[in-house]
């Protein structure tokens, strides 16, 4: 039994909300550097360089390197064994958020109803997803997102008989409707199966996932690969300009699903696709 | 090469201008994004003075994060544009000559472009801290009380900015993809 005081967990909160809005993460660096080095439009490779310019940048001023720091997905791995003390590990998460947003020069972005939009002035409350996995294990990954590539997003309830042609047909569209919208090169989070609700999460977790880590199952890894030399095919480049380089990854989740469905979400993130992971 | 343009944009400078030049724009901008232009509308709707001068002035649609001490202006890339689409042709109509923002706009904003004689630029997403730096002086105009969406009054040096969209309706988005998919071939 492993005992974790809320107050560990704010701290860390409020720590990663800061660090994945300043620092770019390794694995996105990297895959703008493999980018670059492999574009061969011009006015694509201006942007591509101005992009590691403004990270490098933000890391030494320590400032956002978007001033969309975003809406805060929050995902808590937590053991069966672990024991949370001293409050509500809910409430704590959205302290952290909170604090981060505050400290760290974050803009504050959310509105506290859909309809009558006030804004809660503290980016709070934040959208959290909970797993309960085996041991005494505690991770925190906070991944801000920014609504100019939420707003891209789709998710359409397919037939079983639309099948794999009728997948990559969507995600597809969905990167073409999008365009310059995102702020390409994007990375694009894709969820299939489950249920309408499943396949959204599952796409959003795609999103997150490190771009540097392969699918463990080889069927869907080579369709990870088809897919992003599909999107880079269309041309659309960095900023929608023109180029080689409009994905910088393709991550796919899967998730059993219905007889009578083939539920598909496309989550896109833009080429920040800010993430950081902390463990407790 | 780059073509430095300061404003005013008179209308020599916007029939100048062309999808695909790369520019870097020096003087005074204001910010505006969604709920200022809701604001904006209302104003021109009730026939009232609007809180700036939009003549030959140049909107910038962003939304920066709090300034550190000692900073001019917070992270400041541009938000999407197409939300401020139906607040546009109005504005145009008033004499705004420039727009900077990033994304598609609608047919409805090129045709008023075109009749009024405007440009559409792309500031580079996701770059607000190198965009912040070109900032050298940052004052809040009017509705302060919309926080990061309040009208702001910029002055910028050497802002980094493309032409997508020139004021005879040539779309980079368009010309950009299509030139780099027939040089491949």
């Amino acid at each position: 039994m492993k005992e974790i005081n809320v107050v560990e967990i704010t701290k860390t909160v409020r720590d990663l909300c800061i660090d994945a809005n300043y620092y770019l993460s390794d694995d996105i660096r990297n895959q703008l550097l493999k980018a670059r080095e492999k574009e061969t439009w011009n006015i694509a490779k201006g942007v591509l360089d101005k992009i590691l310019i403004n990270a490098d940048i933000a890391s030494t001023e320590k400032v956002p390197m978007c001033q969309d720091t975003g809406m805060t997905c929050v995902f808590i791995e937590i053991g069966q064994d672990v024991h949370i003390i001293g409050g509500s590990l809910c409430d704590a998460i959205n302290k952290g958020v909170a604090k981060g947003y505050e400290e760290g020069f974050l803009r504050k972005s959310v509105v506290k109803d859909p309809i009558n939009r006030i804004n809660t002035k503290d980016n709070t409350p934040a959208v959290i997803y909970y797993d309960i996995v085996p041991g005494d294990k505690f991770k925190i990954t906070i991944a801000p997102k920014g609504f100019g590539s939420e707003n891209m997003s789709q998710i359409k309830m397919l037939k079983p008989s639309d099948g794999l042609e009728g997948v990559k047909e969507f995600i597809l569209k969905v990167v073409k409707e999008a365009g310059p919208n995102p702020c390409p090169p994007i990375v694009v989070g894709i969820g299939i199966g489950g249920t309408f609700d499943k396949a959204a999460v599952l796409a959003k977790r795609a999103a997150v996932r490190p771009t540097d880590e392969v699918n463990s199952n080889p069927f869907y890894a080579e369709l990870e690969k088809e897919l992003i030399e599909k999107i880079n095919k269309l041309g659309i480049g960095p900023q929608g300009f023109g180029g080689r380089t409009t994905a910088l990854a393709v991550n796919i989740e899967t998730y059993p699903t219905h007889i009578a469905g083939l539920p598909v979400a496309v989550n896109i993130n833009c080429h920040a696709s800010r993430h950081a992971t902390a463990e407790l | 090469m780059e073509k430095r343009i300061t404003v005013p944009l008179t209308q020599d400078k916007v029939k100048g201008l062309k999808a695909g030049d790369s520019v870097l724009l020096s003087g005074v901008i204001y910010t505006a994004r969604d709920a200022a232009h809701k604001r904006l509308m209302e104003l021109i709707d009730k026939g009232e003075k609007l809180p700036i001068d939009v003549k030959d002035a140049v909107i910038y649609y962003v939304g920066p994060t709090p300034a550190k001490p000692g900073m001019t202006l917070g992270s400041a890339g541009p938000t999407t544009s197409y939300r401020m689409d139906d607040y546009t042709p109005k504005l145009l109509e008033k004499g705004l000559k420039g727009m900077i923002g990033k994304g598609l706009r609608s047919q409805e904003v090129v045709d008023s472009m075109i009749k009024n004689g405007a440009v559409y630029f792309g500031a580079i997403g996701g770059a607000g801290a190198l965009i912040s730096k070109c900032v050298k002086k940052a004052e809040i105009v009017t509705y302060e009380d919309l926080g990061s969406e309040a009208i702001r009054r910029l002055v910028v040096e050497d802002l980094p900015i493309v032409v997508v969209i020139d004021s005879e309706g040539n779309n980079l988005y368009k010309q950009g993809q299509s030139a780099y998919l027939e040089s491949l071939k």
